[in-house]
């Protein structure tokens, strides 16, 4: 049998974490290598070409395409002002000129014989890319971006909506099965990362939004109520560019289910810390899962590094279920038989064996579950 | 290459956006046979960024179940020896996303059309159309040019000797958004030229500087005719030179397959129109997929491809749900459940593409959900298989009254020969019965229709096989790739339940006499197995029509298959009942009369 591995969300104590930080186009990149960072600094920036707006001079003055380098007051390149004129006409002995005015500010950009259209450039608008975490430059890509690198705690979520924040880590529930409701949710949550336990309802999302609070972490919500909050029904798990004040980040997936006692222990024991987090997802090729950075007082040298192992499934492995009828209940494997076995559903499959943690037994579907570090 | 008559075991790969799969053909006693299948997951994404991860993994496993020594170490061993190696290795793929085009033409409904027609037939998937009367601003359509950042642009427009001016404005609009390529940040976006031979001069002088531009003859020379084939070939050359190059590992898989690599709904689609062209039938082809599904039809000889780029069971799960309304999906579960557990678990797949049903339920729902992404499917393809519009056409007095329009669907149910499914839910469905409903469900047939599934996903391999080595596609195709299922009869018309629907008199291989009346609303199944067929006489009541008009009988010879001979009185078009328990009941009903799940 080919090499086969289970996927599953990082969950690291403390590791080197790396984020590229790219402009969509060229530009200047405003630091160097080696300098330290906050989320907050700017690293690059550039601008973005201006909107293009299309006049048909010609059309508009009654004339032929090719007549139109005879009544053009401005050539390719020129500047331009609002309103000021385009084009003129003779008109006759002097009289009755008609005159094509600019639609924006901007720059003319060409002039077409073909079609007698001119086309117009408006300013160009400026765009800066932050650091997102706080750490070190070490990396430049000269015009493009940088790498900022940073150790700390690295947690990956399943499903998240909303982009990039930062905020201290506030834990709210006394444990990974207690549901985050609005009660537990106060002004003194502004700004920061509310980590809620099994679930949150509207109220709660509808609370921390309203205090302003910079995200949420939970282990799961409705589909309903992402349904309302984004105001229509996700198609595509494709998401982050929300104009959310609050992002949302589930660990675990849909419905009800307690965060993974792993998870839990470790934001809990970064309480109080500066943490960034961003719920964009991507469920398609060039997978993107949302994430919790927390960094952490720690050169590279201290960490330890297992990034970028894939590793199998064995006897003893940490596992959780992703598929009813066992969704959300976590187990350790205890055989890993070769051969395809019959499901319910009379599908073959392979499967593994496991105990969950009340110690009842089950054989599931090796593509049901997914495996915990730690 | 070796020459055609030596070819003795071949190895093909399909590298899909979550799975790679490989497929050993050797020749035994004289013929092409698939001998095993393998997979392993895809490694395009991080750690492993490098697609021949996967394929080695693959054919790793094809080695071990077929004993055949294919590699030696990483390298696939050529020619084969008799006992270890293969003679031809060769590829599709849609990872990474396949090849997502953005098309332009003059008149939407004209030559726009005809560009999206030949990306589609390429295999691509097409972002966006733009056309000069598309209702858009010219700054919106920059806007959007920008946003989209495809991997290639197909520029038509204009009839040859027509007025150059508006394909010149769009591709003054293409100049002006300076479009980006979705891979790789250091090169020229590819744009093909393939519209009014007098606009080319024009058109050189604003892109050629800023895109990789490439002419073709125009694909819309005249409006009574499409000319496709040079668009189609050049996006093949360029998906080939800048998409794949710039995919992680591919540069290294070009190196060692033996033909050129071919995208996958590229090579399904010649797979479908090779078998239409080959029987002389009218064939409908869908690949339902986690991410998309392609529909493929031959009917009067034309060939169309559809994809549907955001309809598929895992990936594109919840938009089937956003789509067909929850009602929809929920009319085919034939159990209670409440909204929000439905609503939760397709979220829950959708986060988790890879899972499989385990439970019996949630096979149900699973089925329920492919039965209304493949009739939403094959509804935007019916929109888009349609015969040339713009066209003058002469008319008889006779015809003047019927009102065949241009621009009228070329898919006629009635004609239709030939069903062939293939995809994960349908080629991996427990029971091939499930298949078969969920294909006369999501496309409901009318009259006399044939039913097959690809049996284990393998018509991509083939289509590509088919390019460079027909004999053998066309062997295994014919021997292990198609799974008959049946033949359905299926009688357009509505009527009351339990009235007269068709009178079915057969005599079955096993020598039963059948000599029944079947009322309306029912599905039965007759046992014709593979390669038997029954002469059948059916009589429609007044009011059906089963293929030869309305209350006419026919007597036509019918062949079987893995599920058999199927009867489909439920009436076209079909509705269900809207009462729940009614509803549940005859669900169950059907699903019984083709022993379709396993009952507790």
């Amino acid at each position: 049998m080919a090499h086969a591995y289970t996927p599953g969300l990082r969950v690291s104590e403390k590791t080197v974490v790396r984020k590229e930080r790219r402009l969509p186009i060229k530009g200047e990149v405003v630091v160097a290598k080696g300098d330290r960072v906050t989320s907050e600094s700017i690293v690059a920036r550039t601008h973005l070409p201006g909107n293009v707006q299309l006049v048909n001079v010609a059309s508009k003055l009654g004339l032929p395409p090719e007549d139109l380098p005879s009544v053009m007051l401005k050539k390719g390149g020129d500047p331009i002002e609002k309103d000021e004129a385009l084009a003129i006409t003779q008109g006759f002995f002097g009289l009755f000129k008609s005159k094509v005015p600019s639609p924006c500010e901007g720059t003319v950009e060409s002039i077409s014989t073909v079609t007698g259209q001119v086309i117009l450039r408006e300013p160009p608008s400026p765009i800066e890319i932050d650091a997102y975490i706080d750490g070190e430059i070490v990396e430049i890509f000269p015009e493009e971006g940088v790498v900022v690198e940073t150790v700390g705690t690295f947690i990956q979520g399943i499903f998240g909506v909303g982009g990039e924040k930062t905020g201290e880590i506030a834990v709210v529930v006394d444990g990974p099965g207690q549901p985050l409701d609005a009660s537990l949710i106060t002004e003194a949550h502004k700004g920061k990362i509310i980590v809620g336990g099994s679930h949150v309802k509207w109220d709660g999302l509808q609370k921390a939004l309203e205090v302003g609070a910079a995200g949420i972490v939970v282990g799961g919500f409705d589909d309903p109520d992402l349904k309302r909050l984004l105001g229509r029904d996700l198609g595509v798990a494709i998401t982050g560019h929300e104009d959310l004040a609050t992002a949302l980040i589930l660990t675990e997936g849909f419905g009800e289910m307690a965060m993974a006692h792993g998870t839990f222990d470790l934001l809990k024991s970064r309480e109080g810390k500066k943490a960034s987090i961003n719920g964009a997802t991507q469920i398609r090729a060039g997978v993107i899962r949302p994430e919790i950075v927390v960094p952490l007082e720690a050169d590279a040298e201290s960490v330890q590094e297992a990034e970028g192992s894939i590793t199998g499934l064995e006897i003893g492995s940490l596992i959780r279920a992703i598929r009813e009828p066992h969704f959300g209940s976590l187990g350790r494997v205890t055989d890993l038989p070769n051969e395809l076995r019959q499901m319910e559903s009379e599908s073959m499959v392979r499967v593994l064996m496991v105990e969950f943690e009340d110690g009842e037994q089950a054989l599931l579907p090796r593509a049901n579950v997914e495996m915990i570090e730690g | 290459m070796s020459e055609n008559g030596k070819i003795k075991a071949i190895v093909a790969t399909d590298c899909g956006s979550t799975t790679t799969k490989a497929i050993l053909i050797k020749l035994v006693d004289g013929e092409y046979r698939l001998i095993v299948r393998g997979e392993a997951p895809t490694t395009v994404e991080a750690p492993f960024e490098d697609v021949t991860r996967g394929v080695l993994n693959a054919i790793r496993e094809v080695e071990e179940l077929s004993g055949h020594e294919i590699l030696d170490g990483e390298d696939i061993i050529h020619p084969n020896d008799g006992t270890r190696g293969v003679d031809l290795y060769l590829s599709t793929s849609s990872a990474g996303g396949g090849l997502q085009m953005m098309v332009a033409g003059v008149v939407k409904s004209m030559t726009a059309e005809s560009a999206e027609r030949a990306a589609l037939g390429a295999g691509s998937i097409v972002m966006d159309v733009m056309a000069s009367n598309d209702g858009r601003l010219p700054h919106e359509q920059i806007e959007r040019i920008r946003h989209l950042r495809p991997d290639m642009i197909l520029l038509s427009g204009g009839i040859d000797g027509g007025t150059i001016t508006h394909v010149v404005e769009l591709g003054q609009i293409i100049a002006a958004a300076d479009p980006k390529a979705r891979l790789g940040a250091g090169y020229n976006l590819p744009v093909i030229y393939a519209g009014n031979k007098d606009a080319t001069e024009e058109v050189v002088k604003l892109l050629e500087e800023k895109t990789s531009l490439y002419k073709v003859e125009n694909l819309r020379p005249v409006l009574e005719r499409e000319n496709l084939g040079p668009a189609r070939d050049k996006i093949h050359d360029l998906f080939m030179e800048h998409v794949m190059a710039q995919a992680p590992g591919y540069g290294k898989l070009m190196g060692w397959t033996d033909a050129p690599i071919m995208p996958t709904p590229g090579a399904v689609g010649s797979m479908i129109e090779a078998i239409a062209n080959r029987q002389g039938i009218e064939v409908v082809g869908v690949d339902i997929g986690g991410a998309t599904t392609d529909v493929f039809s031959v009917f009067q000889n034309t060939f169309n491809r559809t994809v549907s780029a955001n309809l598929g069971m895992s990936y594109s799960v919840s938009n089937v749900l956003a789509e067909a309304g929850i009602d929809n999906v929920m009319r085919w579960v034939p159990f209670k459940l409440p909204e929000l557990s439905v609503r939760n678990r397709i979220k829950n797949k959708m986060i988790r593409p890879t899972t499989v049903p385990q439970a019996l339920d949630d096979l149900k729902l699973e089925q329920a959900i492919a039965r209304e992404a493949l009739r939403l499917a094959f509804v935007q393809h019916k929109n888009f298989a349609v015969s040339l519009k713009g066209v003058q056409q002469e008319r008889t007095i006779s015809e003047a009254f019927s009102q065949s329009a241009s621009g009228a669907t070329l898919v006629n149910m009635m004609d239709l020969d030939l069903l062939v499914g293939s995809g994960g839910v349908l080629s991996h469905a427990p029971r091939r019965q499930q298949a078969a409903m969920m294909l006369i469900d999501g496309f409901l047939p009318e009259g006399v229709t044939r039913l097959a599934v690809d049996s284990i996903f393998m018509m991509p391999q083939l289509g590509v096989l088919a390019e460079v080595h027909e004999q053998s596609a066309t062997e295994v195709f014919d021997k292990d790739c198609l799974i008959h299922l049946g033949t359905l009869v299926a009688p357009v018309g509505t009527g009351q339940e339990g009235k007269p629907c068709i009178k079915l008199e057969t005599t079955l291989p096993d020598g039963t006499a059948v000599n029944e009346d079947i009322p309306f609303g029912e599905m039965k199944v007759y046992p014709l197995g593979v390669g038997e067929t029954a002469s059948v006489k059916v009589t429609p009541a007044r009011g059906f029509d089963a293929g030869a008009g309305p209350g006419k009988p026919f007597e036509s010879t019918l062949s079987g298959g893995v599920v058999g001979l199927i009867v489909d009185t439920r009436g076209r078009p079909f509705n269900l009942p809207t009462d729940e328990s009614e509803r549940v009941k005859r669900l169950d009903k059907w699903a019984a009369a083709f022993d379709a799940y396993p009952t507790s």
